[in-house]
């Protein structure tokens, strides 16, 4: 049975602002896949309308077999648990220290005064320290995370999704604010997990030579609809065209740019 | 048509100059100023000041009351700051809309907010005189209500400018909305709520003096007595001791912002 099932999902904003029609996706245990799409195709939308972070206006979306737009309140908090979430711009509070940015994605599993107390068993903290190490933050523990870079921001992001122990990470351009070496190694950690803690992966991505690279599975969406759905083998170059329409030239460019300074 | 645009412009500001321009002559006639007089006056209230308004050393004799009177004051505006930011804490994580629980809810927040920022600290006074008289009640609840209103909008603003991401990550996590507040909300705009609660006792102290004047309390009603017994020495030392202690208020709260940045 599918992990995530997503049918005829609509978003639409106002009047004129339709931002998703239509989606159907079924996502396995354990898929990497790329959505990828101009910006302002409705990538975010779809990402926050399957943890209802935005309420879809119509359409299911079934998680774990449970329809999850139909769940209260309490049962939606439990499920989010499972679905962890990274963001472009990291998205820690800045003023904590970085275990305890890690820490909060603990909380989700705490009644509200537990929670609210901030009270943490001696085995999430441990599990905290070790997910640190695992991502070389090991030095970083105890600073401010304001203090820290781009990259290992983005990392804190990943320590607090894993915490969650989720079945399923939510990635919105998760390095669309890095340089290319951070972006590497965030994208080479997000497939590690996907391929050895059996984790699905669906990660918004801008570039489309990284989601060539990393992913299993390519979903190309453009004005809110999903125009390409299969592995990135199949994809064309009059596809990709297609998916990004008069921003191809520019994303041309782009490519062979990068090409040339690897080169 | 830049230059057309660059014309009508011009022409903008000189109307708005134009209009200032009338208004103030206007104002002038009405009134019956002397502008000349006026400005011709100043050199006498200089020298009128230097040579009545400076402490003698009969007024130091006063120094222990006034001390007691100004000591007063400064408690009364911390404690009416500090009170009135709590309350302006609830308020304001109730009416941002990053922390609202619903919108309708928010809205009425803000709007009360509004009503007691918008009504000045003599006016609050001279309302709540008729309920508790020439008490320090009423300069209390005065600063009191102004602070409130003050500081929940700049909560608002604190908690809307810095805790947006925080708060989309912890929702996220499925955390409750009591946790998301507690360990997102409050640690990303504590520092800047405390900074704003520090501004807020500087403005209390003084307007608490002259709020004093009017509620016959404090280091104001102590200035007026000594001013309209026309013991201006006395009186001058009243100034100078209101002045060292809004000095040395605000060197120490600028030395906290430093600290808690
Ligand atoms: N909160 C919002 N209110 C109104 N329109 C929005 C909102 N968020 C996004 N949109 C619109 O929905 C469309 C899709 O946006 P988004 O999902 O952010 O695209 P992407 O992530 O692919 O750049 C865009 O046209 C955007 O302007
Ligand atoms: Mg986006």
């Amino acid at each position: 049975m599918a992990l995530l099932e997503l049918f005829n999902l609509s978003k639409r904003y106002d009047q004129h602002t339709i931002a998703l029609s239509d989606i159907n996706i079924s996502v396995n245990k354990g898929e990497f896949i790329a959505v990828i799409g101009p910006s302002g195709a409705g990538k975010s939308t779809l990402l926050r309308c399957i943890n209802r972070m935005i309420e879809p206006t119509n359409g299911e979306v079934t998680f774990d077999g449970v329809d999850l737009l139909h769940v209260k309140r309490k049962e939606l908090r439990r499920l989010r648990t499972k679905i962890g979430m990274i963001f472009q711009h990291y998205h820690l509070v800045n003023r904590l220290t970085v275990i305890e940015n890690v820490l909060h994605g603990r909380l989700g599993y705490k009644s509200s005064v537990v929670g609210a107390l901030g009270i943490y068993t001696k085995k999430e903290k441990e599990q905290a320290i070790q997910l640190l190490r695992m991502l070389g933050l090991a030095d970083q523990m105890y600073k401010r995370s304001d203090k820290l870079s781009g990259g290992q921001k983005q990392r804190v992001g990943i320590a607090r999704a894993l915490i969650q122990d989720p079945k399923m990470l939510l990635c919105d351009e998760p390095i669309a604010s890095l340089d290319p070496n951070a972006s590497k190694i965030i994208m080479d950690y997000l497939q590690k997990i996907s391929q050895s803690l059996g984790i699905t992966v669906i990660v918004n991505l801008h570039q489309v030579d990284v989601a060539l690279q990393y992913s299993d599975r390519i979903i190309g969406v453009s004005q809110g609809q999903i125009v390409y759905d299969g592995t990135p083998t199949d994809i064309t170059q009059e596809q990709i065209h297609q998916i990004y329409g008069s921003d191809f030239d520019d994303l041309m460019v782009e490519m062979n740019k990068e090409k040339h300074y690897a080169g | 048509m830049q230059v057309n645009f660059f014309f009508k412009k011009r022409l903008r500001a000189l109307l708005v100059f134009a209009f200032l321009v009338s208004v103030t002559y206007g104002g002038i006639m009405i009134t019956e100023y002397d502008v000349i007089k006026g400005f011709s006056s100043i050199p006498m209230a200089i020298s009128w000041g230097v040579t009545n308004f400076f402490p003698t050393t009969d007024s130091f004799e006063h120094l222990p009351k006034i001390l007691i009177s100004l000591w007063e004051t400064i408690l009364l505006s911390i404690g009416s700051a500090t009170l009135a930011s709590l309350f302006a804490l609830f308020f304001a994580i109730l009416g941002s809309n990053t922390t609202t629980i619903n919108p309708f809810f928010a809205t009425i927040c803000r709007f009360i907010a509004t009503l007691f920022r918008n009504i000045d600290v003599a006016v609050w006074s001279m309302i709540l005189l008729f309920s508790f008289g020439q008490s320090a009640l009423t300069g209390y609840f005065a600063l009191f209500f102004v602070s409130f209103g003050f500081l929940t909008r700049a909560f608002i603003e604190t908690i809307d400018e810095v805790s947006n991401s925080g708060v989309e990550a912890l929702r996220a996590t499925g955390a409750s909305y009591i946790s998301i507040v507690i360990h997102s909300v409050i640690p990303s705009s504590a520092s800047q709520m405390l900074s704003w609660l520090l501004f807020m006792i500087e403005t209390n102290i003084r307007s608490a003096t002259l709020i004093g004047i009017l509620t016959g309390t404090g280091i104001g009603f102590v200035f007026d007595l000594y001013y309209k017994s026309v013991d201006y020495n006395t009186a001058s030392l009243v100034v100078i001791a209101i002045v060292i202690a809004i000095l040395a208020l605000e060197a120490a709260s600028n030395y906290v912002r430093r600290v808690i940045i």
